[in-house]
């Protein structure tokens, strides 16, 4: 199997690309201007709906549902996306994911594909292999576009680019485009961007797209977006490749009412997406004349088989607890290795990758719990860290001194005798520990005073009085 | 009202005035206080680090200790949260379910005891300086004091209440996150530094001494303008005492 998130398993641990990312001040300037932005449009569109909660509890129930049954919600959809016409390929991991890709472009003799936003594809690397065998991937996201443009990687899931600003964007374009000039404002940049585009999206004749909704009942695929690219990649291409992980399915048409409603509001701050796209099989004479769908696994059955963690698969990738987080506000979304930033992707890429890959992610946070109280799906992300972290402990790949840490705090309070003794110790050892400090924490904190009394001892030569 | 005190682990062994500040508070509201000299720990640090065979030691350890308490007081948000978030998922691992929903309702927060058992706002005390409140995640997502604490201090005579800037974003602390991401934890505490030096305040409280020891311990190595003081110590304050 070669199940893969990127190259998240070769990434640096999140304290140490952590650290790096922190003296960058302008990236941290960038990502608190865009997150300040997008949660406050957030608050006031979540806050005018009389039912969010309700609509958080029922998009909740729906993909439990969904997850339940899903080897019936697949095999549901197979049979209708190919009644209206799709062909249904099922790819366990990215290297299968890939080769069907490939081999479905090789098919038609083409060289190029346009590419809209599809995070699935960053999981399998799938622009690393296409360019190996010699097709060109165009992104047609802005965001994305932008990213691959100036070689780098996106830093979060609904605003890839977040972590640049205009200045930097403008820079990017004229290294690359071959432009003579290029003006300064949001407008000129667009203008570029949508010259540079416009000639891929009439030339190019395979368009490959990801999906939010996939829907079992009908066979149809969603794609909602800001910018009218997804539109013209989905429906301008001879050849159209969807590909999408098993977990966006939802049983009924009726079930994307809740979704379409909750997933604007928590991504963008909007009532409504700019653009809804959905669409069934094909149809002679209207759009692509070829439409393969890809169901991509690449790990997400293992994630499905824990009890304790299986709702991270209800996430709609809308990123609302990436703006939330106070440690993503810092570090920004590369610091996580992997496509999948912020709390989802600390949950989200141990549990796909192997945990083994990534022991300090599920540590990449305080435990705030404001992730939580964001998700539009309820997903207790907490509670999944500490789980995870538990699945780290239990299987070793905590650090020794820390193991032996722990043991010692756990047998001096269990009980009471040895945690006065190890009182006393700390008492007796407040001065070297003031001169040397603790490691970690005293780079940037004073200790406090340690009393010469515990409450403890305050309490029981109280009680002598 | 007899009053069971859980001082935590923590308050017992480096901030013991929060605990003689909980027990003079009570004290003059007319209750008796008792502490059970068995105590611990709530096993908080143990569980959130993924060490939960310990955890659920000192889980068992705590409702072994306290089942038979007439009222459990806690000078701690987080911990409370811990025992009311956790402890009935642990329970159920541990054959304890009947156990700890008995004495799940008998468990409260410093100063939602105070608002909510006891039904008071105004404690009597006498606090003259400029204070802003630093209000933990775990009181503001767990327990949802909402303005509990804001309620008491305002009661407070003499005392400023100074409204904090963004103060549902975390401050960085996290328990071991402090220790394991020491440098994105400082960052975090830098904004919420900034965020307290703007109100001008003399005083930072709050209901966990865990967040006001990293908060705390930034202003002091700043040799900041502000300090922080535990919300049992501010409302345990009379005439004359500062």
């Amino acid at each position: 199997m070669s199940i893969r998130v990127g190259e998240s398993a070769e990434a640096a641990t999140f304290p140490k690309a952590a650290k790096k990312l922190l003296q960058n001040t302008q990236l941290r300037r960038n990502v608190r201007r865009a997150t300040d932005t997008i949660r406050a449009k957030r608050a006031k569109v979540v806050e005018e709906m009389p039912d969010w909660q309700a609509l958080r509890t029922a998009a909740q129930q729906i993909k439990k549902r969904t997850l339940r049954d899903l080897d019936t919600y697949l095999v549901e959809f197979e049979k209708n996306c190919t009644a209206a016409g799709g062909k249904v390929h099922w790819a366990r991991d990215a290297d299968e994911a890939n080769a069907i890709i490939i081999g479905i472009i090789q098919s038609h003799n083409q060289k190029e594909v346009i590419k809209v936003k599809t995070m699935t594809s960053d999981e399998t690397q799938l622009n690393k292999a296409l360019e190996a065998v010699g097709i060109s991937p165009w992104e047609t996201d802005l965001a994305d576009l932008i990213i691959q443009l100036g070689n780098d990687k996106p830093s979060h899931i609904v605003v890839p680019a977040l972590h640049k600003n205009k200045s930097e964007i403008r820079q990017i374009f004229l290294d690359t485009m071959g432009l003579k000039e290029l003006g300064h404002t949001p407008e000129d940049l667009a203008g570029a961007a949508r010259n540079y585009l416009r000639e891929r999206f009439l030339r190019v004749k395979v368009g490959f797209s990801g999906a939010n909704f996939a829907i079992a009942e009908t066979g149809s695929v969603c794609v909602v977006e800001s910018e009218g690219n997804g539109r013209m990649c989905v429906t301008l291409p001879d050849v159209l490749i969807t590909m999408f992980g098993v977990e966006k399915l939802i049983p009924s048409f009726d079930d994307l009412e809740v979704f379409l409603q909750l997933l604007p509001r928590s991504a963008t701050g909007e009532r409504m997406n700019p653009y809804n796209s959905i669409w069934t099989g094909v149809t002679p004479g209207d759009g692509p004349k070829e439409f393969h769908v890809i169901l991509l696994d690449n790990g997400r059955t293992k994630v499905l088989a824990d009890e304790e963690s299986r709702e991270t698969l209800h996430c709609i990738r809308c990123a609302a607890c990436l703006n939330a987080c106070p440690v993503y506000r810092q570090t920004g979304g590369h610091a996580y290795g992997s496509i999948y930033s912020g709390p989802i992707g600390a949950i989200l890429t141990p549990q796909l990758q192997g945990m083994e890959h990534s022991t300090s992610l599920p540590y990449a946070s305080s435990l705030c719990g404001a992730c939580y109280e964001v998700c539009p799906v309820k997903i207790n992300i907490p509670e999944i860290l500490i789980h995870l972290r538990r699945k780290i402990v239990e299987s070793g790949g905590a650090a020794l001194t820390e193991r032996m840490g722990m043991a010692v705090a756990g047998y001096t309070l269990a009980d009471s005798g040895r945690l006065a003794t190890v009182q006393k110790l700390v008492q007796i050892g407040r001065q070297p520990l003031d001169a040397i400090g603790l490691p970690g924490w005293s780079a940037a904190r004073d200790l406090p005073e340690i009393p010469t009394q515990t409450f403890r001892e305050w309490w029981k030569a109280r009680g002598a009085k | 009202m007899l009053i069971s005190l859980f001082i935590t682990c923590y308050n017992d062994t480096l901030f013991p005035g929060t605990g003689k500040a909980v027990v003079r508070v009570l004290e003059r509201l007319g209750h008796t206080v008792e502490f059970r000299q068995q105590q611990t720990c709530c096993g908080q640090m143990h569980y959130n680090t993924g060490y939960h065979p310990e955890a659920v030691t000192i889980m068992r350890k705590f409702v072994a200790d306290f089942l038979d308490a007439e009222v459990v007081c806690i000078p701690s948000a987080s911990c409370v949260a811990m025992i009311r978030d956790h402890y009935p998922k642990m329970a159920k691992e541990a054959g304890l379910e009947k156990e700890v929903a008995a004495l799940l309702p008998k468990v409260f927060e410093f100063t939602e005891f105070l608002t909510d058992k006891l039904g008071i706002t105004d404690v009597g005390a006498t606090y003259p300086h400029s204070v802003t409140l630093h209000t933990s995640c775990h009181a503001l997502r767990s327990l949802q004091t909402g303005d509990r604490p804001q309620r008491l201090l305002k009661a407070v005579r003499g005392l400023d209440y100074l409204e904090l800037p963004a103060s549902d974003q975390c401050c960085g602390f996290g328990g071991t996150f402090a220790i394991k991401n020491a440098e994105v934890s400082t960052a975090m505490l830098s904004e919420k530094m900034k965020a307290v030096l703007s109100t001008g305040a003399e005083v930072c409280t709050g209901s966990d001494n865990s967040c006001l020891m990293h908060i705390g311990g930034g202003l002091s190595r700043q040799r900041g303008t502000a300090r922080c003081v535990h919300i049992a110590e501010i409302l345990a304050s009379e005439e004359g005492d500062q």
